[in-house]
């Protein structure tokens, strides 16, 4: 009994902190789309990037401070290249959905053929920070003291930028523009700077996700793609445009995520569109996703 | 006149909505825009703000040339608008939409966060209810504070009591006067005729993108025949 109970415990704990990595790269995308209606599908390869960013500055051994140095460098590349991104795509803006999606897809292949021109195609694993290397006790199993950490960064990082988004101006301002970006423009709001703003933060969530994930997930080329379609899943699941619905939908899709693959191991990308599907049929804009919120 | 739309005109991809429209709006003076649905009233404040692409003609403000600019730059202007529909943001609450538009540090002079709640206290009761969850004629009176708050010289309402109850739409009419005595300029497209009457000095009535007759509301009202055959009312 205590086993079942220590893998199940073990699977919970795998499903959050994958949870709150999906939540990280969600938030990015959910904004972007909700602001400007576009479906940024190079936001994987960013995350890839992170990825690789984290395995070449933190090299074998990481102390905490190049870690740190990891994260910081993950975050300023992040931030310029969101804003050269959302520039990118400003011309699109009235164009149909299709050709932005065309315009970020070609984005993430050649970001993923270059990322694979530079680091090759072999798996990078990368090791955690030595201070949170090693195993602890949990329910009787042993469980990665590095995946706790990330919970905890996780679950920080989730609080930070829900109350960014729910509880100060600059987040009111984001969630009018999602809301109906004429009305902001038409009350003095210059929005492509908004747009920016948020194309770059979402961007720098990607990477600094990127180099967090690095020691749990590796870097490999493929893993933009899988890492694309979750946090696709969770926006979907959540509704277009709401935070809150990355969160819950993020928390959700970790869950079915690690129970799918312990439980029915050959079957978990069915368990996976399983979900999604039942999420669609009770709820068509997702969970939290308004009817105003999203003009299609 | 303060301000002065010459030729204006627009459209939605390739069929054109404004075949030229023609109209002044004074300091202080209501221009209530009769039309019948379809004639091209939304259309023609869209595209003074700036949110719909003018193709032709021109829109000056105090004499200047506000068409091709953006509608943030159009609002710094001094033009305001009050959309049909409304179009508050639902999720906010009363207290965002506030602190959105008017910033948290105080103006000089104009309006400010305390001048918009004297005038709606049913506002200022529900700072932290979401803008969504208003009743119609708060919600009304939500578009109108955002709009004010941009310290506006001219105010475009695009129907302003569409489905409010009368004692509303009188309350509105109200605003509508005490705004107009502040030497604010506004464009109040109607349907509620007694509206209009109540509140313009003027009348315009607009036909398929043009604007077909002018007068001043006392003779206005004195021809029903005029709004029997321009509007199909009356
Ligand atoms: N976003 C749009 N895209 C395409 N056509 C539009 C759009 N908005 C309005 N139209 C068309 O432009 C014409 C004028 O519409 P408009 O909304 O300006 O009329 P209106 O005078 O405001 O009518 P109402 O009294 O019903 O509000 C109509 O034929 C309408 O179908
Ligand atoms: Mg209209």
């Amino acid at each position: 009994m205590p086993s079942i109970l220590a893998s199940n415990l073990t699977s919970l704990l795998n499903g959050l902190s994958i949870g709150f990595l999906l939540f990280t790269l969600a938030v990015g995308l959910t904004l972007v789309f909700g602001m400007m209606d576009v479906l940024n599908l190079a936001h994987g390869a960013i995350y890839l990037a992170g990825a690789y960013i984290g395995w070449y500055v933190m090299g074998a051994d990481p102390t905490w401070t190049v870690f740190l140095a990891a994260l910081g460098v993950a975050a300023v590349v992040g931030l310029l290249a969101g804003g050269a991104l959302s520039l990118l795509v400003q011309p699109l803006a009235s164009r149909p959905h299709l050709d932005q999606a065309l315009l970020t897809l070609g984005v993430a292949l050649i970001l993923a053929e270059l990322l694979s021109m530079a680091f090759g195609d072999d798996v990078r694993s990368v090791s955690p920070p030595s201070a949170l290397a090693g195993s602890v006790d949990v329910a009787g199993g042993s469980y990665p003291i590095y995946r706790l950490f990330l919970i905890g960064v996780g679950l920080a990082l989730a609080v930070v930028v829900y109350l960014v988004v729910e509880r100060t101006t600059v987040g009111a301002l984001i969630r009018a523009t999602v809301a109906d970006r004429d009305m902001v423009s038409a009350v003095g709001v210059d929005n492509r700077k908004v747009r920016i703003a948020v194309f770059g933060a979402g961007v720098a969530l990607a990477t600094v996700a990127g180099v967090f994930g690095a020691p749990v997930y590796g870097a490999r080329p493929g893993l933009d793609w899988t890492i694309l379609i979750l946090a696709l899943v969770v926006v979907v699941v959540g509704g277009l445009g709401s935070i809150k619905g990355a969160l819950v939908g993020a928390l959700l899709i970790g869950q079915v995520e690690t129970f799918g693959r312990s439980l029915f191991p050959e079957f978990a990308s069915f368990v996976l569109f399983g979900a999604l599907a039942l999420v669609l049929i009770a709820r068509p804009r997702g969970l939290f996703g308004a009817p105003t919120g999203v003009k299609v | 006149m303060f301000l002065q739309v010459n030729g204006l005109c627009s459209g939605y991809g390739r069929g054109t909505v404004l075949h030229g429209v023609d109209l002044e709006v004074d300091r202080g003076e209501v221009l209530g825009l009769l039309g019948r649905n379809g004639a091209g009233k939304s259309t023609l404040v869209m595209t003074m703000l700036g949110l719909v692409p003018a193709r032709q003609g021109s829109v000056r403000l105090d004499g200047r040339e506000i068409v091709g600019l953006r509608a943030d730059q159009v609002s710094r202007h001094g033009i305001a608008v009050v959309p049909q529909g409304r179009r508050i943001w639902p999720g906010l609450t009363v207290g965002e939409h506030v602190d959105v538009v008017a910033g948290r540090r105080p103006k000089a002079g104009g309006w400010s966060r305390d001048g918009v709640f004297d005038l709606f206290p049913n506002l200022a009761r529900r700072v932290r209810q979401p803008a969504g969850l208003l009743s119609g004629g708060e919600q009304q009176m939500l578009a109108i504070a955002r709009a004010l708050l941009t310290d506006p010289a001219l105010v475009l309402m695009d129907e302003p009591s569409e489905g409010l109850a009368p004692a509303v739409t009188r309350q509105i009419g109200e605003v509508i006067g005490s705004m107009a005595a502040t030497g604010v300029g506004i464009l109040l497209v109607e349907q509620d005729l007694r509206l209009v009457f109540a509140t313009a000095n003027r009348v315009a009535v607009m036909e398929k993108g043009e604007v077909a007759h002018t007068t001043d509301t006392g003779t206005f009202r004195r021809q029903p025949e005029l709004a029997h055959t321009l509007l199909g009312v009356g």
